[in-house]
């Protein structure tokens, strides 16, 4: 599904990425954890094509295309998607035309038909019943007034409308609490399937416990520094990041 | 918004850039009280009308150009603008007859002038150069007593009423533009709504520049008797060349006891190119007068053409209970310039006015909101509400904002909102992660930032303004 190779990125200058090397296959869910700072919400831009941020080498291979060689849209059409950590209000613009332009990019780049007003509206409301978003945050224009929460779920309806490939929760879980933290992770559950992948991006053990990850890495420093199962998660919210920073600064 | 995005600036081919080869009957260039009499001898127009229009010229002879806007205005010639340009027509207009190639010329604009093809709802009066060379459904509301015609025609045949109320609302006097259009008209719409009538279809007058050198100079006269109703649309297109053009036209509304006019504009004039070599210079009066009680206008306009654009659709609230309205969207690309806005003259009691104006602002143009809010001492109860917003994209433009306000009445409530923004890099970074293009997301934005004015258009014309915001924004955003 996604290899990444040695990947290195920088903002203005400053390398924030050293290195990544992460191979995910169909079907799994990697957890990406590590202290503040240390990249992981600078991997899930340059893995979308945020263009304040610069590659500067490496290689990443999604669906056996070159990622970084293709604009974002073309990107999110092939089927990557990012939850965001701030999504961000777009005034004025409904959510039904907003989804509506999304999905019928998608379908145009698949070689698909435009779907008829009618067949739209059936799938709008089929995911918003999967996602449990109130239909009346859907009537609204994007993100606009919308609660930390609702944002963070209404993140979860696009994924479900949108059909992703692989999906990257970037800490989905900020400012959430624990009623909304259970609904947005059944969500992102019911999507899952065989055939989709998930980068889960989180500071904490807590969102692992509903989203449960086949692999977790920790990232310090621009540099996936440790690999292990799930109860990699559990030890790293028992001991904090301390141990890792100091096993990882003294080599 | 970071340089990279903004970087390339406008690939948009404007659609209506054609030019029609139809032969004119034009005359020498220049103005003088010898081309006045020779336009008016044309139009076989009654002595009155002559002198009403060399009045207006030897006045605007004592004039000076204004030069308050925010615009930078290359000396105009005027000496060296035609005055007058007809198309030739092989057929009589007066049987309703139309010339093929005129025909062909409106089809292509997308103006049916056959009233079998014709878009349900909408009569047409349209206006090539200086002559109208086709009003459609006339008969159809004659029966209901509703005169929509040429304005030459008007005269013809309804002397009386074009007497009663030509320079009624902008007399000659009101300004520059104003007085020479007064001098100079040539063609134009006109249009009666009887009492108690509401106008079964848009009334709709599209105006179109073929001839090269020639100014438009049209006038349009819209008098609502009691109780009636009446939506009108104007539209405006010209071909892409790279001298300047003049068009220099009046409006006039009259609204009575009781009576209600929408009045929408889609001006999408030829805006000059990339470089802002050519395009029109739009130098427009358009003025209502809410005369009766409870009289209401609504002014929407979507403004995107032109090089220069000049006008301040206005209304003076004089019967008691009246009210106005106007809703904008002004674009400006490129080397675009635009100074408009609205002027709400409050003069009866309990008169109410609301203002919203969007001005979106891309390459190096410059875009600005120009008002006024006007309480005369007894106006008592007067209320205005005004909301000016600017959306920038990229940093090579300009917005401004002069709100004026004379208030002499203090029982009025005067409420005034700015606001000036840009179209976020995060927020079109937010549309290309969902698949759509920065292009497409640009679109998307600004359509949501003039929602509130285009849902105030007739629905005909709604979808064909928003695609015109696209078309005209295209490549502002790379």
């Amino acid at each position: 599904m996604l290899t990444i190779k040695d990947l290195r990125a920088s903002i203005d200058g400053k390398p924030i990425l050293k290195g990544i090397n992460l191979h995910i296959n169909a079907g799994e869910v990697h957890a990406i954890m590590g202290p503040n700072g240390s990249g992981k919400s600078t991997l899930s831009s340059v893995l979308t094509g945020n263009s304040r941020f610069t590659v500067d080498g490496g290689e990443v291979t999604f669906l056996g295309r070159d990622l970084l060689a293709m604009p974002p849209e073309d990107r999110a059409r092939l089927g990557l998607f990012m939850s965001f950590q701030y999504p961000v209000e777009i005034p004025g613009v409904s959510m039904v035309n907003f989804m509506r332009a999304a999905v019928n990019e998608k379908r145009k780049f698949n070689g698909l038909p435009a779907l008829s007003a009618a067949e739209y509206l059936k799938l709008m409301r089929e995911k918003s019943q999967l996602v449990e978003i109130d239909s009346r945050l859907t009537s609204r224009s994007v993100n606009e007034g919308f609660s930390g929460g609702e944002k963070k779920r209404n993140e979860i309806f696009q994924m479900a409308m949108l059909e992703p490939r692989l999906s990257i929760l970037d800490e989905t879980d900020s400012g959430l609490d624990i009623d909304a933290l259970r609904i947005v992770a059944s969500g992102v559950n019911k999507l899952k399937t065989p055939e989709t992948s998930a980068i889960v991006i989180t500071h904490y053990q807590r969102l692992l416990d509903y989203i449960v990850p086949d692999v977790v890495h920790v990232l310090y420093n621009g540099q996936i520094v440790k690999t292990g199962g799930k109860e990699l998660a559990l030890e790293l919210e028992e001991k904090g990041y301390d141990w890792i920073k100091s096993e990882f600064d003294n080599k | 918004m970071d340089s990279n995005i903004i970087s390339k600036v406008t690939d948009s081919e404007y659609k209506y850039g054609f030019v029609s080869d139809i032969e004119h009957d034009t005359i020498g260039k220049g103005l003088n009280e010898d081309v006045i009499r020779l336009i008016s001898s044309k139009k076989e127009e009654p002595e009155w009308l002559l002198e009403f229009r060399l009045k207006a010229y030897r006045h605007w002879l004592t004039l000076k150009m204004p030069t308050w806007a925010h615009l930078d205005i290359p000396e105009i010639d005027y000496q060296d603008i035609i005055y007058y340009s007809a198309p030739k027509q092989n057929v009589k207009p007066e049987n309703g007859e139309i010339d093929p190639e005129l025909k062909k010329t409106f089809d292509k604009l997308g103006i049916p002038l056959d009233e079998q093809k014709a878009l349900s709802g909408v009569a047409f009066d349209a206006v090539m150069d200086s002559v109208s060379v086709k009003t459609t459904y006339k008969d159809a509301l004659a029966e209901r007593g509703i005169i929509f015609c040429s304005f030459s025609e008007a005269v013809r045949n309804h002397p009386d009423l074009v007497r009663q109320y030509l320079g009624s609302v902008v007399p000659p006097t009101d300004n520059y533009f104003a007085a020479l259009n007064s001098a100079v008209f040539s063609d134009g719409s006109f249009c009666y709504i009887p009492k108690g009538v509401r106008c079964p279809m848009e009334l709709s007058t599209y105006f179109r520049i073929n001839a090269a050198k020639t100014g438009q100079f049209e006038r349009t006269l819209i008098v609502c008797d009691d109780d009636s109703y009446v939506s009108y649309l104007e539209g405006c297109t010209a071909p892409r060349r790279d001298e300047n053009q003049l068009h220099a036209a009046i409006v006039e509304i009259v609204v009575m006891n009781n009576a209600e006019v929408k009045y929408s504009t889609v001006q999408n004039w030829y805006p000059g190119d990339k470089e802002g070599r050519g395009g029109i210079y739009n130098f427009v009066t358009k003025r209502g007068l809410c005369k009766g009680v409870n009289a209401r206008l609504s002014w929407s306009q979507v403004e995107t053409g032109s090089a220069i654009t000049w006008k301040y659709p206005g209304t003076v609230l004089l019967g008691d209970g009246s009210s106005s309205e106007f809703y904008s969207v002004a674009v400006t690309n490129n080397h675009q310039q635009a100074d408009t806005g609205s002027k709400m003259i409050h003069i009866g009691r309990n008169t109410s006015s609301r203002i919203v104006s969007k001005g979106i602002s891309a390459g190096q143009s410059q875009n600005s909101y120009r008002g006024l809010v006007k309480v005369s001492a007894n106006a008592d109860g007067a209320r205005n509400y005004s909301q000016c917003d600017s959306l920038l994209l990229g940093d090579k433009c300009g917005a401004h904002t002069f709100p004026y306000v004379e208030c002499l009445n203090n029982t009025a409530v005067l409420e005034h909102e700015a606001t000036t923004s840009k179209i976020g890099e995060d927020q079109i970074f937010y549309c290309n992660q969902r698949g759509i293009s920065t292009e497409d997301a640009v679109g998307l934005i600004v359509n949501g930032y003039a929602k509130e004015v285009l849902n105030t258009l007739p629905m005909e014309f709604a979808v064909e303004a928003q695609k015109l915001l696209q078309v005209s924004l295209e490549g502002s955003v790379g």
